[in-house]
C-alpha cells in the first residue's frame, strides 16, 4: 500500500491511538463483520460501526438512496433514507468482540443511539462498551426516520438534550472516549458543539447527513428514492457537501473548540487531499462513507499513499505537526485586507480560443474579458484591468491548466479592513 | 476505425464476410457513450467548430442538449440549421471541418466526436416518427421547380416549402438523393439512409417529388420558366472529366462503379481481380475501399502528384490504407491498353519542375483487370439555354441568382464553396431564402433588395 517511508501516519484521535487517520463512518459499510473485515484488509485504520439501539431492531424502507450527478453524469452526492443498524444487538456485539480480538491494531467505535431517557442511554452504552469497542459516538445527527421518533437530529437540534444524552453516557462509561456526532442542520454549528464539550464528550464527530430531497422523479413526480410512488427527505453526503463540512469544522477550530475535543471530521472526503484539508482546519483523524459506497474500500490505498507523499514533500513528520495550520487563516471577512488586489492575465500563448472566459465574465461578471481579432486570424483575449475586479471567474472555467493567472497588484499600500475603511459609514459616524 | 475483412489470397469473401464490410462505417453511439462524449465538450463561446461548418450548426448549443438528456432538442436545433444532418454525420470529413477546429484538439489531443454526436441527435428526431418538427409558413401561392433531387435541391425544397411556397422537385434519377443515394459509400450511408431521410425531409408538406424526368430530354428550362414563380437548378455535375488519354474508354467511371453498387446492392468480385483507381479524392477512396470491401484481390489508387495534395482527408486515407489499398503516388497513366478484363495501364511518372507538373519521361505497365476514373465531374453536356457559365460552373451572383431572370442555382454547379455534401446544403438554404425575398419583393413592389422573410 504505502512504500514510501518517511512520515508517520499513525495518529491519535481523542486518546484513540489508530495506524492511520482514516475510519470508515457509521454507515452500511460498517454494518457487519465480513465488511469490516475486508476493511480492515483493505487498510482502513478504523470504523465507526452502524448505529446500534436497543432491541427490537428497526425495519427499513425500499429503496433507500437517491442521486445527484454531477455534469459527466457521476454522482457527486446521495441521499439516503436508511435507518439504524436493522440486526439483532446482540449479533452486532458479539462481532464487534471477536473483530477486536483478531485486529487489536484497528480501531472500532461504537455508534449508539437512544430515546432522551437516562436509562435509555446508560445501558445501551454500557453493553457497547462491554464490547470492546475503544470508544463510542452519539449519533445526534440521523435527519430522517429516527428524528420523528424523538433520536437523532431531534436531540442533536435541542442542545440542552444533546449535552444531556452526552452527559448520562460519559457517567455510564467512565473514561472511555465519548464523540457527539454534530447534525449540520442547525444555524449555528457551534451550539452544538459547545454542548457537546459541556456534556464530557472527548471528541466531535462531523458533519451528519444534510436533510435533502436528492432529485424528483418527473415520471411518477416523487421525490427519489421512490417507496411505493412517494419519498421523503434523506440524509445528503458526498463529495458536494465537503465545501458545508469543511466550514464547520473551521467554525469549531478558529473558536478554539478542537484544542478541548478532538475533531473526527466527516463530509464529502474520497482522497488524501480531502482528507488533508480537513486535517489542516484542525481535524485529528477523518471518517469516510460515501465514497467507499461508491468505490469500494481500497480507495484508501491512495488516501495513505497521497497523503504521506504530501508530508513528505513537506517536511511533516506526522499529522500533528500540520493539524490546524490553516485555523489561523479562517477570519472573519472584516478581518480582510480590502487593499489587497490581483488582476487576471491570460497568457495567449497556452490560451485555446473557447471564449469560455469572456462569456463567463460578460454574462456572470464584470465584462472585463475582450475580444479582439489577430492580425494572423483567431481570436485573443485581453482583461481589461479597469474592470478587472480579481475575482477568479475566468480561471475556474479556463479548460486550460495554468493559462489564467491571478497577479497581485503591487500597489503599496498598507492592510485595510473594513472597519477601518473611509467609505465605512459606521466608521465615519464614530469619527 | 472500422476493420475490414479481407480474404487470404484466392479464398472468396463470402456472404458473411460482404455483410460485415458494408455495415455501419461508425456505429452508431449508444446513450451512454453520447453522455460521455458530450461531457467532452468546452461549451465554447463564438465557437471554432461552427465557424468551420459551412451550415454553421450550432454545435455547443447541440452537444449541450445531450448532455442534459434532451436528445430531441438537440436533433432539432441541428436540423433547423441543416435539414440533411444526418447524411453530413456520416458523409462529412469533420477531420477538416468541425472536429478538426475542435479545440479539445489543444486541451487533450482528440477531437470531441460531433460527427457521431450530431448523428446520435438527428437518428433520435429520426426514430420518433410523428410529426414533422418545422412548421410550414401559410401558403404564399408562389410555386417553385427545383432541378436536380441532390443535397442542394433536397435542402432547398425543404427551405422554401418552410416559407410557404409549394415546390415540384424534377429528378433524372429513379430515386431522390443524388449523391446521397448514388454517390456515396455504402457503409457510410447503411440501412437505406439517403431514402428514409428524404421521406423525413418530405414530411413538412409542399414538396412533389418527379422522378426519372431529365432536364432538356423530358421537359426544357423555358418550361419550367413558364411554369413556375422561380426556378432552382441543383444539377450537380453529371458528366465524368475524363482521363483524356488514348485508350481511356477503357476505364469505368468511378460514380458510375459506386452507383452501381448503390443500386444493386455489394456483390462478391471475381477472386483475384485487380483493380486500378485514376484519383485523389474522396470518390477514389470510396470506389477503392468499396471494390476491397467485395474481395477485389488488389486494389491500388494512382495519384498524379503527392499525398499532402490528396482531396481525400487524411482520415480517408487511413481508411484506405485500413483496407489493404495500396496508394501510389507521382503517377500518371498515358494510355490504356489491352481490351476489357485484360487491361495493360502504361504509366509515368511525375514531379513538380517550376511549379508545374510533369512527366519524368519513365515508362512502365501495370496490368489490371479494372480500371475506374475518379478524377473529377463536370457539368452535364447539355447545359440549360440562355445560362451563363463561368470557369465550367453555372455563373451566381451573390444571392444564387443565373444571369436568367427567377433562374437560381447551387450545389456542385456552382461555385459557391467546398465540393462537399453539407456545402449544397447551405446554398440549398441560402438560395431558397434569397429567392424568396424576390419573389416577395416583386409582389410588394419594393425592388429585389425590399421585404426579407427569414
Amino acid at each position: 500500500m504505502n512504500n514510501i517511508s518517511g512520515p508517520d501516519l499513525a495518529c491519535s484521535i481523542a486518546g484513540i491511538e489508530s495506524v492511520n487517520p482514516f475510519w470508515l463512518a457509521s454507515a452500511p459499510p460498517t454494518d457487519k463483520k465480513i465488511n469490516v473485515e475486508r476493511a480492515f484488509r483493505a487498510g482502513w485504520g478504523g470504523v465507526v460501526w452502524k448505529t446500534l439501539g436497543e432491541d427490537p431492531p428497526v425495519v427499513n424502507a425500499t429503496s433507500r438512496y437517491g442521486v445527484h450527478r454531477g455534469m459527466n453524469g457521476r454522482p457527486i452526492g446521495i441521499n439516503n433514507i436508511e435507518l439504524i443498524s436493522d440486526r439483532p444487538l446482540d449479533i452486532n456485539l458479539r462481532e464487534i468482540e471477536k473483530l477486536r480480538r483478531q485486529w487489536p491494531d484497528r480501531v472500532i467505535i461504537g455508534s449508539i443511539m437512544a430515546v432522551m431517557e437516562e436509562e435509555a442511554w446508560k445501558s445501551l452504552a454500557i453493553k457497547v462498551a462491554n464490547a470492546g469497542v475503544q470508544g463510542l459516538e452519539l449519533n445526534f445527527g440521523c435527519p430522517h426516520g429516527m428524528c420523528e421518533r424523538g433520536m437523532g437530529s431531534a436531540i442533536g437540534q435541542a442542545p440542552a438534550l444533546a449535552e444531556q444524552a452526552t452527559r448520562w453516557v460519559v457517567e455510564a462509561v467512565g473514561t472511555l472516549p465519548v464523540f457527539s456526532k454534530l447534525t449540520p442542520n442547525v444555524a449555528d454549528i457551534l451550539i452544538p458543539a459547545e454542548a457537546a464539550l459541556a456534556g464530557g464528550a472527548r471528541g466531535l464527530s462531523l458533519i451528519n447527513t444534510v436533510n435533502s430531497i436528492a432529485g424528483v422523479d418527473l415520471d411518477r413526480m416523487a421525490p427519489m428514492p421512490v417507496v411505493d410512488g412517494q419519498g421523503s427527505h434523506g440524509g445528503y453526503c458526498g463529495e458536494a457537501v465537503k465545501p458545508i463540512a469543511l466550514h464547520m469544522v473551521a467554525e469549531i477550530a478558529r473558536h478554539g473548540l478542537a484544542d478541548r475535543m478532538a475533531i473526527s471530521a466527516i463530509g464529502g472526503i474520497g482522497s488524501w487531499r480531502d482528507a488533508a484539508e480537513f486535517i489542516a482546519l484542525g481535524a485529528s483523524g477523518v471518517q469516510v462513507c460515501t465514497a467507499a459506497m461508491l468505490y469500494g474500500f481500497r480507495i484508501v490505498e491512495d488516501m495513505a499513499d497521497g497523503l504521506s507523499r504530501f508530508m513528505r514533500d513537506r517536511n511533516y513528520r506526522g499529522i500533528a505537526d500540520f493539524r490546524g495550520l490553516a485555523v489561523r487563516n479562517v477570519v472573519d471577512w472584516n478581518d480582510l485586507n480590502l487593499n489587497y488586489d490581483v488582476k487576471a492575465f491570460i497568457r495567449e500563448d497556452k490560451c485555446v480560443e473557447c471564449g469560455r472566459c469572456h462569456i463567463a465574465c460578460e454574462d456572470g461578471s464584470h465584462q472585463a474579458i475582450r475580444i479582439e481579432t489577430k492580425p494572423s486570424g483567431g481570436k485573443r483575449f485581453v482583461v481589461i484591468d479597469d474592470e478587472c475586479v480579481g475575482c477568479n471567474l475566468c480561471q475556474h472555467v479556463c479548460p486550460v491548466a495554468d493559462c489564467i493567472e491571478m497577479r497581485p497588484v503591487e500597489n503599496g499600500l498598507p492592510k485595510l479592513t473594513w472597519p477601518a475603511h473611509p467609505k465605512n459609514p459606521r466608521r465615519m459616524a464614530a469619527e | 476505425m472500422k476493420r475490414f475483412i479481407v480474404p487470404e489470397p484466392g479464398v472468396a469473401i463470402g456472404e458473411s464476410g460482404l455483410a460485415a464490410n458494408f455495415s455501419d462505417l461508425h456505429p452508431p453511439l449508444t446513450s451512454v457513450q453520447a453522455a460521455t462524449e458530450a461531457f467532452a465538450c468546452l461549451f465554447c463561446y463564438e465557437a471554432p467548430c461552427v465557424t468551420a461548418c459551412p451550415t454553421a450548426i450550432d454545435i455547443p448549443g447541440f452537444i449541450h442538449s445531450i448532455r442534459h438528456g434532451n436528445p430531441l432538442g438537440a436533433g432539432e436545433r441541428i436540423l433547423s440549421a441543416n435539414i440533411l444532418g444526418g447524411t453530413c454525420a456520416r458523409a462529412c470529413p469533420t477531420e477538416i471541418l468541425c472536429e478538426g477546429a475542435c479545440v479539445v484538439n489543444d486541451t487533450e489531443g482528440r477531437a470531441v466526436k460531433i460527427g457521431q454526436l450530431q448523428r446520435f441527435a438527428v437518428d433520435a428526431v429520426m426514430e420518433r416518427g410523428g410529426a414533422h418538427p418545422f412548421p410550414r409558413a401559410a401558403d404564399s401561392g408562389r410555386r417553385i421547380a427545383i432541378v436536380g433531387a441532390g443535397p442542394a435541391g433536397l435542402a432547398f425544397a425543404h427551405c422554401a416549402a418552410m416559407l410557404g411556397h409549394r415546390i415540384v422537385v424534377y429528378d433524372a434519377q429513379e430515386k431522390p438523393g443524388g449523391l446521397n443515394e448514388y454517390g456515396l459509400a455504402a457503409y457510410k450511408m447503411a440501412d437505406d439512409f439517403a431514402q428514409r431521410e428524404v421521406a423525413f425531409l418530405l414530411g413538412i408538406g409542399g414538396i412533389e417529388l418527379r422522378q426519372g424526368r431529365r432536364l432538356g430530354r423530358d421537359f426544357s428550362l423555358s418550361d419550367l420558366q413558364r411554369d413556375y414563380d422561380g426556378v432552382f437548378l441543383a444539377l450537380g455535375l453529371e458528366q465524368p472529366a475524363g482521363l483524356g488519354i488514348p485508350g481511356e474508354a477503357l476505364a469505368e467511371d468511378a460514380l458510375g462503379f459506386i452507383a452501381a453498387l448503390r443500386r444493386g446492392g455489394p456483390k462478391a468480385l471475381p477472386v483475384g481481380t485487380r483493380i486500378a483507381v485514376i484519383g485523389g479524392g474522396n470518390t477514389a477512396i470510396d470506389a477503392a475501399v468499396q471494390a476491397r470491401a467485395m474481395g477485389a484481390g488488389a486494389v491500388d489508387i494512382l495519384y498524379r502528384r503527392g499525398r499532402d495534395a490528396m482531396g481525400a482527408t487524411p482520415w480517408e486515407q487511413e481508411l484506405a490504407a485500413n483496407a489493404g489499398v495500396h496508394l501510389h503516388f507521382w503517377t500518371r497513366p498515358v494510355e490504356i491498353l489491352g481490351t476489357s478484363g485484360a487491361i495493360t495501364l502504361r504509366l509515368t511518372d511525375t514531379q513538380m519542375v517550376d511549379g508545374r507538373l510533369e512527366s519524368t519521361g519513365s515508362i512502365r505497365d501495370f496490368p489490371v483487370d479494372r480500371v475506374l476514373a475518379a478524377v473529377g465531374q463536370r457539368l452535364h453536356e447539355v447545359i440549360p439555354e440562355g445560362i451563363a457559365v463561368e470557369n465550367g460552373r453555372i455563373r451566381i451572383d451573390a444571392e444564387f441568382r443565373t444571369s436568367l431572370p427567377m433562374v437560381f442555382a447551387g450545389g456542385d454547379c456552382v461555385t459557391s464553396g467546398a465540393d462537399l455534401t453539407v456545402q449544397a446544403v447551405e446554398d440549398g438554404k441560402r438560395a431558397a431564402r434569397a429567392m424568396d425575398r424576390d419573389l416577395r419583393a416583386a409582389t410588394n413592389g419594393t425592388g429585389r433588395q425590399g421585404d426579407s422573410h427569414e
